[in-house]
């Protein structure tokens, strides 16, 4: 295994009565867990609020973990990933949604780009600036650009010079946060096309957040559902989509536009079908709280989450 | 269930932005019709002038900054020449529009009910107490569940989705004849966003409105539309039926559109990219075929000069006539590793 997070949990401290005292917690991620293969892409998809950003900036270091550990190549690296030099630092990097807000607007593109170097790599300066002009040849932008400022740039080359910066240092894993959901379709495309190529040449393991199925199913070999900050369901992808066991992954499968109208009638009929079995089993498939259960195997590889009570059935 | 009574019709429009005192047309002679119990689909991607066509159709813009020429004919009366109060008087009323943002279409500091309560003021003769059991029923409608205590409370104790279900709700208050409505479902979740949807197909079923839904989402369309036109660059350059359309895209553009959408059913395919950017307002190509630049594979003889729609199968309107000579450049072996902008 090249990576794994282990029952990972973010809890955000809620204050207030006297003395401002901590008085609830928000469990933004609640105990989850994960295996990265090099090489492959993973999916997170969830709603708005599910917790999928916050487990992507946790594993980075963005964001305190409460409990759990994040496991890579073999070290427990959960605290080490806070300390600036270390190699877990240098081997993960991360995509943001909107790469106009994610870049310094007073920098030239040559310094944006020179940051992760000067950070991890000791180059010379003719060596980083023979790096910064590869950089930018791999994410095909002339060389002319690294004097530009980022406000210079459209929004599908500003995404593609966040991409250049996440690339870097060589690093294994990436995870990127909505990194196509602010584009136009064709730009998006495009986008898309060029994270599949670089995955493709330099054997880059993605984690990849997005509300978009479409999006993940293009992308991700591995895909898993995320709700109230726990996983619903997780598996291959062929396994999600063709064999979805929970009723949220249905419900959010009936939900996403097919690009056809032929049959649509029936798909919303469909959909309101699911949805009043998803308003009528609500209390069935989750916990007296509210709370996701614990995954239970469908297959080897194809996870849901259920009810002690129905884990017996299987 | 579709008749041919005409709502709306839009002949030639111009809609110009004043950029150091010249004006440049962001919505270039644009032609088209809405029809009753009809949703009319309005795609493209950003900078193509579909919103910019919203706002003009509901004299949303600002007059000292935009230039409107052509007819807005809506009841025999053209929209465009309308003065502000004049526009007061069809706006809610017979025409309403429903936003991207619910969070700041609404008041923050007005309470629900009062909101929707508003136009009912201005539009109609109704009392006090059958305003408030209107504003129930509205709420009622738009499939709300608790109304007397959504219609005390602000607009930031509801969520994304309940609000916008009370746009919707102030939209249809005076059941106008024509809703036009800008994105409205792509700042929600998915399970929301087909919540929205088939409300919105319930609401037009009952009340037998046009409906000019505006968005850059074909899933939606694919979903919803009853009929679709396709713009690029301020121009319409595809209109059919939408079985028509997805069946049997025609445009480059339109194909090139639908080429880029990660599909849900097909894996591992390429993606294709539309070579090139879109052209900013004031580098328009005015002349000639606006897409040429984007598809400079093809021979400058298969554009026309001055490209015009053209019936190609009943209901079914092209632009140019670059279709017929249109094959993607990966067909011919070319380069997929296409970056350049």
């Amino acid at each position: 295994m090249f990576m794994q997070i282990d029952n990972l949990k973010v809890h955000y401290p809620v204050r207030g009565g006297f003395f401002n005292r901590v008085i609830d917690h928000v469990h933004a991620v609640d105990g989850i867990s994960m295996e990265f293969e090099k090489g492959k892409a993973y999916g997170l998809v969830g709603e708005s609020g599910c917790g999928k950003s916050t487990t992507g900036k946790s594993i980075i270091g963005l964001e305190k973990i409460t409990s759990g550990k994040i496991i890579y190549e073999g070290e427990d690296v959960t605290n080490k990933r806070r300390d600036r030099k270390s190699a877990y630092n240098r081997d993960i990097q991360m995509i943001f949604q909107d790469s106009h807000s994610a870049m310094n607007p007073r920098k030239r593109v040559q310094d944006i780009l020179a940051e992760p170097i000067r950070n991890f790599l000791s180059l010379s300066p003719q060596e980083e600036r023979k790096r910064i002009n590869e950089l930018l040849a791999i994410v095909g932008m002339p060389e002319d650009a690294k004097l530009k400022y980022p406000h210079e740039f459209s929004g599908g080359q500003k995404q593609r010079l966040g991409i250049a910066r996440a690339i870097a240092t060589n690093p294994k894993v990436i995870i990127a946060d909505e990194p196509v959901s602010a584009l136009d379709l064709s730009v998006q495309a495009q986008v898309l096309n060029f994270m599949k190529d670089i995955q493709n040449e330099y054997g880059l393991t993605y984690l990849f957040i997005s509300h978009d199925l479409g999006v993940v199913k293009h992308m991700c070999e591995h895909i898993s559902i995320m709700y109230k900050g726990r996983f619903v369901e997780t598996g291959n992808t062929k396994e999600i989509f063709e064999n979805p066991q929970h009723i949220y992954t249905k419900r959010l499968l009936s939900a996403i536009p097919e690009v056809s109208p032929i049959g649509r009638i029936e798909r919303k009929r469909e959909r309101v079908n699911v949805e009043t079995h998803y308003q009528k089993e609500h209390n069935l498939s989750f916990d007296e709280k509210g709370r996701v259960f614990d995954l239970v195997p469908v297959t080897e590889t194809h996870f849901v989450a259920a009810s002690p009570t129905i884990k017996e059935v299987i | 269930m579709k008749t041919t009574d005409e709502l709306l019709r839009i002949k030639n429009l111009h809609t110009g932005f004043r950029i150091k005192d010249t004006y440049f047309d962001a919505v270039d002679n644009v032609s088209l019709s809405l029809r009753k119990n009809e949703i009319l689909a309005i795609v493209g991607e950003s900078g193509c002038g579909k919103s910019t066509l919203a706002t003009s159709i509901i004299g949303l813009l600002d007059r000292n900054k935009t230039r409107i020429q052509g007819e807005i004919l809506y009841k025999n009366k053209n929209l465009a020449e309308m003065t502000e109060e004049e526009l007061n008087d069809v706006r809610g009323l017979d025409i309403s529009m429903i936003f991207q943002d619910p969070l700041s279409a609404l008041n923050p500091l007005m309470r629900i009910g009062d909101q929707i309560e508003e136009s009912l003021i201005y539009h109609t003769k109704l009392t006090k107490e059958q305003r408030k059991e209107r504003v129930l029923e509205l709420l009622n409608q738009v499939g709300i569940n608790n109304p007397e205590r959504v219609a005390r409370q602000f607009p930031h104790q509801l969520s994304g989705g309940m609000r916008q279900r009370v746009i919707i709700a102030i939209a249809i208050s005076c059941k106008p004849q024509i809703i036009i409505a800008d994105e409205p479902t792509t700042a929600l979740d998915v399970t929301i966003q087909a919540q929205i949807l088939d409300l919105l197909i319930d609401l037009q079923n009952e009340t037998g409105a046009g409906i000019i839904l505006i968005t850059h989402d074909l899933g939606v369309v694919a979903e919803i539309a009853d009929r679709v036109a396709v713009m690029y660059a301020g121009e319409i350059i595809e209109v059919a039926p939408v079985e028509e359309l997805f069946s049997n895209p025609k445009h480059p553009y339109t194909r090139s559109l639908f080429n880029s959408i990660p599909q849900m059913s097909q894996e591992n395919t390429r993606l294709n990219v539309i070579e090139g950017i879109v052209p900013s307002l004031t580098n328009l190509p005015r002349e000639g075929c606006r897409f040429s630049s984007r598809i400079s594979w093809i021979p400058e003889e298969a554009h026309e000069d001055n490209p015009t729609l053209h019936e190609i199968s009943p209901g079914h309107f092209v632009r140019c006539t670059c279709w017929k000579h249109f094959h993607f450049k990966s067909d011919i072996g070319g380069s997929h590793h296409v970056y350049a902008d």
